[in-house]
């Protein structure tokens, strides 16, 4: 309320009336002071129910051996029930490697061929026609993102079906004598989750480099072509340089996303069909925790595989934070007080 | 526009052929649904009894017919876009607007929060809804919701709430730091709190990224699998939403009736299809909120 007065007074106008009552300004000073705590507490409890406390727990839990058998009589919260037991299970697993290298397969081809690769090639394509036609592609292919998932892989199983039924073998594989029409999850199962995934995660990339692509000035193309650059000049030389940093947010954002998302091989394949055949890190945690397994679900273990995530989680958060220069974002407001 | 003849030709290719997979998918669910069989889109009898489960529950009568499930999709996403909204606004004006011990930190902390795999805190978060159940009055038992604990329509949706949080902060603060100061600060010389500043002056003037983001956290919500999944208990219980109810039919039955399971699914997407189809425009400002930072 002070600050306000003499801000008042500085542009020329009398003074309120500072005398009013100091009793009175100190309250409204105070109150003044907790407005802002006020309009965050929904988020701060929200926050400390569903991110903080679990994110205590996880850690601590990844050192017990809670489960299901034994909840409620564990004294999972004493150090003294505390061991790294969990994580030497974790690194012994004689199916970790094959984990392992599914993860990083899994990440590594869905993220350059989809999430990067085919969102930039739409994004190119569906600015370099026209308008209209363009934004009827770019509505398609949101559609993979907003479909129920239990309805998304149920299509895809259909498209995967084996000769009669399944539309990839009777439409494409059949008449062109590839393969003996058999279900092609069960033969490929790799190639179906890369599609399934990818066609979700292409439609983030392909906002951002839409928008980036189109709010370039046409100055610079124009002059591009007037130079006589051929459209792939163009694209090459002038419009991806621009959207750098687009391209590498994305890059990086995906990675992390695709590293814990599960639900997708979860409904297609279950990490099968073969044994751990396309079972990822973040569908193992989930496996061993939450899901019943042989009767038996061991929340403790389970959350030694996700401390692993959490960890890489919090690390690339903070190199989003610095990479990204969100220093800048976070520049103080316009006005505050007036 | 590409100059020689073959390259649109060629770009179009590209760009259409994986486009037709999305196209064949979504024929042949419609088709699938009102057929007794097919072979690829080939439809080997047309039929209108795959869409009985309209009318009887097909795993019987002692489980909830598909418009209490339905109900509890609405409801579930409902009161998540209301929260998700109402909060997000909230957090994303005072961050936005005001100067207070705390900001910089608050704000990174939310930035995190957002590149932060929340999936990764599903087994903890098991227990914290399975403590809010203990909770009296606001555990379980209540109306329509069930409550805010494990196992409820209103402890799901609180769940997703928090997921949402972080990026719908981040949207709201970037609509609030577009728009000009001046009647706000009017209204605070002659004397309005700062609350009603937020709700009279300020809310009115976002519609469009209220819009965005209620649209987005209500498809997100229809939509959920994972979240409910884990966090109720039956698949066709009293909680059960569509994704779930879907799911059951898969699983469950001796000999899947995919025909039936293409209608359910068809009626879980149409309403999404045709809400996106009307508000895709109002939806694809939420990426013009937070342009500088990614999203």
């Amino acid at each position: 309320m002070k600050r306000r007065t003499e801000k008042i007074g500085e542009r020329g106008k009398p003074p309120l009336p500072v005398l009013l009552g100091t009793r009175n300004i100190g309250f409204s000073r105070m109150r003044g002071q907790l407005a802002p705590y006020a309009f965050l507490s929904p988020t701060l409890i929200l926050v400390t129910l569903f991110f903080f406390i679990p994110l205590v727990m996880v850690f601590i839990l990844s050192f017990t051996k809670l489960d299901m058998t034994n909840f409620g009589i564990l004294e999972w919260w004493k150090p003294v029930n505390w061991s790294l037991d969990n994580y030497v299970k974790i690194f012994t697993n004689r199916f970790l490697s094959r984990i392992l290298g599914n993860t990083i397969m899994y990440v590594a081809v869905t993220l350059a061929l989809f999430n990067v690769g085919m969102a930039l090639v739409i994004a190119l394509i569906t600015t370099h026609i026209k308008r209209r036609t363009g934004f009827a592609f770019r509505t398609l292919w949101f559609l993979p993102r907003i479909t129920p998932v239990v309805v998304y892989t149920m299509m895809w199983r259909a498209l995967a079906g084996p000769a009669p039924m399944g539309v990839i073998n009777k439409y494409f594989l059949v008449p062109l004598g590839i393969g003996g029409g058999e279900y092609l999850l069960h033969t490929h199962p790799w190639v179906f989750i890369f599609l399934v995934n990818g066609f979700i995660g292409a439609s983030f990339g392909m906002i951002l480099f839409a928008s980036a692509i189109e709010s370039i000035p046409k100055d610079y193309t124009i002059a591009s072509k007037v130079d006589g650059a051929t459209t792939w000049q163009t694209i090459r030389y002038v419009e991806l340089p621009m959207i750098k940093w687009p391209l590498l947010f994305v890059t990086t954002y995906q990675t992390l996303s695709l590293l814990t998302s599960f639900e997708q091989i979860m409904l297609l394949t279950d990490g099968g069909p073969g044994l751990y055949q396309t079972e990822v890190w973040s569908l193992t945690a989930y496996h061993r925790a939450l899901t019943s397994y042989f009767g038996n679900t061991q929340w403790g273990y389970g959350a030694a595989w996700s401390v692993v995530l959490v960890i890489i989680g919090v690390v690339m958060a903070v190199i989003y934070l610095r990479v990204f220069k969100f220093r800048e974002l976070v520049e103080e407001p316009k006005i505050d007080q007036l | 526009m590409l100059r020689p003849k073959l390259k649109p030709v060629l770009a179009y290719l590209v760009l259409i052929v994986p486009s037709s997979l999305i196209i064949l998918g979504f024929l042949w669910l419609l088709i699938t649904s009102f057929s007794t069989r097919v072979e690829g889109l080939q439809s080997l009898g047309w039929t209108l009894n795959n869409w009985r489960f309209l009318w009887e529950s097909p795993f019987g009568p002692q489980y909830p017919s598909i418009w209490a499930v339905t109900l509890n999709t609405l409801v579930m996403s409902l009161i998540m876009t209301l929260i998700v909204v109402v909060v997000s606004s909230l957090t994303g004006y005072a961050l936005s607007r005001m100067k207070f011990p705390g900001r910089k930190g608050f704000l990174s902390l939310t930035l995190i929060l957002h590149a932060f795999p929340s999936v990764t805190l599903l087994i903890p978060i098991y227990f914290v809804l399975l403590w809010i159940a203990k909770i009296p009055l606001i555990g379980r038992d209540v109306p329509l919701l069930g409550g805010f604990g494990y196992n409820t329509i209103g402890g799901v949706a609180l769940v997703m709430v928090a997921f949402q949080l972080p990026f719908g902060i981040w949207i709201m603060k970037g609509f609030f730091d577009n728009i000009s100061w001046d009647m706000e600060r009017s209204a605070l010389i002659d004397g309005a709190s700062r609350f009603k500043v937020w709700w009279q002056i300020i809310m009115p003037n976002i519609k469009p990224g209220i819009a965005a983001l209620s649209i987005f956290s209500f498809l997100t919500a229809w939509n959920a699998y994972l979240i409910p999944l884990t966090f109720t208990a039956g698949r066709a219980g009293k909680s059960a939403v569509l994704s779930l109810y879907l799911q059951n039919f898969i699983s469950e039955s001796v000999m899947t009736e995919w025909n039936a399971v293409a209608a359910v699914g068809l009626f879980q997407l149409v309403p999404v299809v045709l809400f996106f189809l009307f508000t895709q425009e109002a939806l694809l400002n939420i990426y013009g909120g937070g342009k500088k930072g990614g999203v």
